[in-house]
């Protein structure tokens, strides 16, 4: 006798513990197995791209910080170099290092998060996660030190920084540079050779570098497949240059590649800041810009690497002290791209793992 | 391989669980303590304490009496409650035309009178809805008399939303314990707001209040 | 003079069943009946119920120290009272029932989640005997009794019209059912050594713990028993971050209260469990009595549940089932097979088996368990677990723009 089955749909969010906030997936399961995904987006839509139109170029900065709540830093940073670019501003040297020091900071946080909250999808009662922000927990601590804030930090202005590190930063940021390796370490033995771990995440989800390329994908999740992309080797910015660092990759492009190479960069970047903290040099943070900026340029387009992969600023200015429009090429929305195609035929808890492991964040996928 | 991540899995978590350094989580805002960490706290020696005041020792006994507690912050923290001056602030409106979210609202007159140093309008109105304050200090940086500054604290929840609009009589009898934040000059006097010390108007500026004979200098050059 | 005679007869039923019916006349022996039930009932439902808040606190607090926080701690002396609030809490609250949800089966689900999970704790012997007396069929009973716990998942999930609930339920049912084989199978092998099926007999034929005599059947019943139970890495019948909790997606209030004491009561009866068929249940040494000695081991093992919840992740659902039928259940035969052998060797009498063929059989099952578990390991694919080195794929080249181009060249040398 055949057995009448019928495909199920099930809504994935906008409410859903797994979805990184306010995200919808419409899928239909046959049984356990994903036949079809749909994502919907939008739920967290707060206009941010118009919202710049009506300010100026300096009170643009506090609007970058909520895209990527989770990396506010890199959002400053990417946001700034295009009004630099735009306006040709100068950054002296220090502020350049201070902006690599809190950026690179940013992405180990970032970084931190997404391995946490990869973790927790996996179902591990919250132990790694809860570690990850033990120690993401110092780093915005720094934060505060740097610019009174821990999330939204609004720390960059066009022209530099906005103030000098106190005094008392610098041993902070020493001890944490030396006791992080270690946590790392400890961190990776729950973690990467946990037989659970590496049966739930190997071979899955597995995005080939063709694909990823065609799909414009960049941050780790590009990495992961084994390109050697990183803007911050390919168009080096700031003190970038001066600093000797690799671009770890992936070997097969699965999920554990994409957390593993998360971790390796976590580590790259305790060296970045170790050179940075070594190379710095009194002197000024911010050079003289207006507070209104009225760019003589039309439009500039800068890509950073932000934590997530290459977060872009359009900014078209038609010589008012507010931009004529500004586009965000925002990187979790575009890594979503391959969404569908990594999921399907996947069971229900891959599909959260996978999802996981792209490590997006609403706030700038929706923007 | 054979099991055996799992087990390095279970030894970092042992090792966490009896690693008391581990801990980053604290009580807030009571902690609660016994009976040594009560005498610690309050620092009062042990017998003493157990003389003066029996009930609480029997409850710290049990682990109920309560010291308070909160993170450390930096001094550059940006609080809640601004700081703002009223000597100071000539009523420019600077701060209301930076903010972003256009929250600062300043009603000025002609006062009339005659300062030392150019003319200050009367303020009739300064209010800050906090309630749809992000705490970017926009405001603060934009303040060219340093007559607002960041606040230190967090702690101003309330149960309307019409409590969270600071209006100037709230401002001025407000603590004033000004967030370090883009103030060098409170900076470099290691000022530390969490100490509860208020820093007076002619403290608070870049710089320093010119004595009597500077002053008279000024004015009789003019 | 109740005291002393509740302490003479023993306190389980036959003893207190004794007692009364010394005074009562034969024609009210039914209702000597009900007393002795209630009686049993309360003081079960009592101390069940109270092990159980207590559990809560301690997991919780536990858990917290291991990912470096506090726990519950504002509640009275170390929070001890969290689970009271918690209480007051969930039944303080509305009870709703979703509309279109089958409202007896709905209603029904708690309660028989609930009900096998005490009958179980009358059986478990504390000291000497149980509250039931001395039950002569009660490994059989108790797995009987557990296994009703499949039943009310799946009416719970299935009643409460809700596709997340509805996906734990069916999980559940697949999950359960396979875990009750392998189960089931060491039991019998325990049984096959202990010589009997009464729980008090299995602790008196423990001259050595079986978890030394049999540690194939003790690694086999406690990851067969983690899965009935739903814990960590088999919790995916409510795993929050997939389902949002599984089967009682819809359940508030008080009936979400029954469901949460009895997921928190089945550790107790597990531990319980794995206590009596491999700890020695409540047998000790020194003067401290036997009931002490049965709550400090029961301890121990849900210590050791919780450090699993704190550290590992979920396995997932196929991965799951392909334990239980691929690694769990070949495990569980070949110790009943070696068991069997053994005890077929030895051949023992009336006794069971003395302490030193307990010895020989020591060494042989840690010989043959050692040797299982790698070939079962090998056959599962672990060992493959080698990844291939990273290679930079020719698609870019991120140095192309750059004056780094001796980078590559270092890189190249490198490889
Ligand atoms: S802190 Fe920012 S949002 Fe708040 S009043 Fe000042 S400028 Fe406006
Ligand atoms: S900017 Fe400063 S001086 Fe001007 S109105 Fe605001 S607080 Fe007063």
């Amino acid at each position: 006798m055949p057995i009448n089955t019928q495909p199920v749909t099930i809504n994935l969010g906008p409410q859903h513990p797994s979805t990184h906030g306010v995200f919808r997936l419409r899928v239909t399961f046959d049984g356990e197995q994903v036949i079809d995904v749909e994502p919907v987006f939008g739920y967290l839509h707060r206009g941010t791209e118009k919202l710049a139109e009506e300010r100026n170029y300096v009170q643009i900065v506090t609007l970058t910080d909520r895209l990527d709540y989770v990396a506010a830093m890199t959002n400053n940073l990417a946001y700034v170099r295009t009004v630099e670019s735009l306006t040709g501003i100068e950054v002296p040297e220090r502020g350049m290092y201070l902006r690599v020091i809190s950026s690179e900071l940013q992405r180990i946080a970032s970084h931190l998060i997404a391995t946490g909250f990869l973790l927790d999808e996996l179902g591990a009662f919250h132990t790694p996660l809860i570690y990850c922000f033990r120690e993401r927990e110092r780093i915005l601590e720094m934060f505060e030190m740097l610019c009174g804030a821990r999330i939204t930090v609004s720390y960059m202005r066009p022209g530099g920084v906005l103030q000098d590190a106190p005094t008392d930063f610098w041993p902070r940021l020493d001890d944490f540079l030396t006791s992080m390796p270690g946590y790392l370490d400890e961190l990776e033995g729950l973690i990467t050779e946990n037989e659970v771990v590496l049966a739930r995440t190997r071979d899955l989800g597995i995005l080939s570098a063709q694909d990823a390329i065609n799909a414009s994908i960049t941050g780790p999740v590009l990495r992961a497949t084994g390109v050697q992309w990183d803007l911050r080797k390919a168009e080096p910015h700031e003190v970038y240059d001066r600093l000797d660092f690799d671009v770890p990759i992936g070997s097969v492009g699965d999920t554990f590649d994409r957390y593993y190479v998360r971790i390796q960069e976590i580590r790259q970047s305790l060296r970045m800041i170790q050179q940075c903290v070594a190379q710095i040099e009194p002197g000024p943070v911010r050079s003289k810009a207006p507070y209104f900026i009225r760019p003589d340029s039309v439009d500039a387009y800068v890509g950073t690497e932000s934590p997530k992969g290459e977060l872009g600023f359009y900014i078209v200015s038609d010589g008012g002290i507010s931009p004529y429009r500004m586009h965000i090429r925002a990187p979790s929305f575009i890594n979503l791209t391959v969404l569908r195609e990594l999921l399907i035929g996947w069971k229900l808890a891959d599909l959260i793992v996978i999802f996981g492991s792209l490590d997006i964040v609403v706030g700038e996928v929706d923007r | 391989m054979y099991g055996l991540g799992l087990v390095k899995g279970l030894m970092v978590t042992a090792k966490n669980l009896v690693l008391p350094s581990r801990m980053m989580t604290v009580q807030y805002p009571n902690r609660k303590v016994g009976l040594l960490g009560l005498s610690k706290a309050t620092g009062v020696p042990l017998p003493k304490l157990l003389l003066k005041d029996p009930i609480t020792s029997v409850k710290s006994l049990l682990g109920m009496a309560e010291v308070k507690e909160s993170l450390p912050q930096h001094p550059r923290f940006r609080g809640e409650e601004f700081s703002w001056y009223e000597q100071r602030c000539t009523g420019c409106a600077s701060c209301a035309k930076y903010c972003p979210l256009g929250i600062i609202e300043i009603v000025t007159s002609e006062s009339g009178d005659q300062m030392q140093e150019g003319q200050k309008y009367h303020l009739d109105k300064f209010d800050i809805d906090i309630g749809r304050c992000m705490f970017c200090g926009l405001c603060v940086e934009a303040c060219p008399y340093d007559a607002l500054h960041m606040g230190s604290g967090f702690e101003e929840g309330t149960y309307r939303r019409q409590d969270l609009v600071i209006d100037k009589r709230k401002l001025v009898s407000a603590k004033k314990t000004p967030s370090t934040w883009f103030r060098p000059q409170l900076a470099s006097k290691k000022y530390d707001p969490h100490k509860g010390k208020n820093v007076k108007w002619d403290g608070a500026g870049r710089h320093e209040k010119p004595s009597l004979e500077q002053q008279q200098e000024k004015w009789a050059k003019r | 003079m109740t005291e002393i005679l509740i302490l003479r007869s023993g306190f389980d039923f036959n003893g207190i069943y004794g007692f009364f019916d010394e005074f009562m006349p034969d024609s009210l022996d039914w209702l000597v009946f009900l007393i002795t039930s209630l009686i049993l009932a309360i003081v079960i439902i009592n101390a069940v119920v109270l092990s159980t808040a207590l559990l809560t606190w301690f997991e919780r607090r536990l858990l917290g120290r291991f990912q470096s926080r506090l726990g519950p701690n504002r509640w009275g002396p170390f929070g001890l009272l969290q689970p009271i609030a918690d209480l007051v809490s969930l039944l303080t609250k509305e009870d709703t029932i979703p509309e279109g949800a089958d409202k007896p089966i709905f209603t029904l689900a708690p309660i028989v989640f609930l009900a096998p999970a005490l009958i179980v704790f009358s059986v478990i012997p504390l000291h000497g005997g149980s509250f039931l007396g001395n039950l002569n069929v009660g490994l059989i009973f108790v797995i009987a009794i557990t296994s009703i716990n499949t039943l009310a998942v799946f009416m719970a999930g299935w009643s409460s019209l809700n596709k997340y609930a509805m996906f734990g339920a069916m999980r559940a049912v697949a999950m359960l059912i396979s875990y009750e084989i392998p189960m089931g199978i060491t039991v019998v092998a325990v049984a096959l050594v202990a010589q009997t099926l009464g729980l008090s007999d299995v602790v008196l034929a423990q001259d050595i713990p079986y978890i030394l005599v049999m540690p194939l059947a003790f690694l086999v019943f406690i990851t067969a028993a983690s899965a009935e139970m739903s814990r960590t890495p088999f919790d995916l019948i409510e795993s929050d971050s997939e389902l949002g909790a599984g089967y009682h997606t819809e359940y508030s209030g008080a009936k979400f209260a029954l469901l949460q004491l009895t997921e928190f009561m089945a550790p107790i009866i597990v531990a319980a469990l794995v206590t009596t068929l491999f700890l020695s249940g409540w047998r000790g040494y020194g003067p401290i009595p036997g009931p002490v000695w049965f709550v400090i081991k029961t301890f121990i093992v849900l210590f050791g549940f919780v450090w699993i919840r704190a550290s590992w992740p979920r396995l997932r659902v196929d991965q799951i089932m392909g334990l239980a039928w691929k690694g769990l259940l070949p495990l569980s035969i070949i110790n009943l097979f070696v068991v069997a052998i053994e005890v077929f060797i030895f051949n023992p009498g009336e006794n069971g088996l003395s302490t030193t063929d307990l010895w020989i059989m020591t060494g042989v099952n840690w010989g043959v368990t050692i040797i299982a578990i790698f070939a079962i390991f090998n056959l599962l694919g672990q060992s493959k677990s080698e990844r291939p080195v990273p290679v930079i794929s020719p698609l870019a080249n991120m140095y192309a723009n750059t004056n780094t181009v001796k980078k590559i060249t270092d890189l190249a040398e490198a490889e």
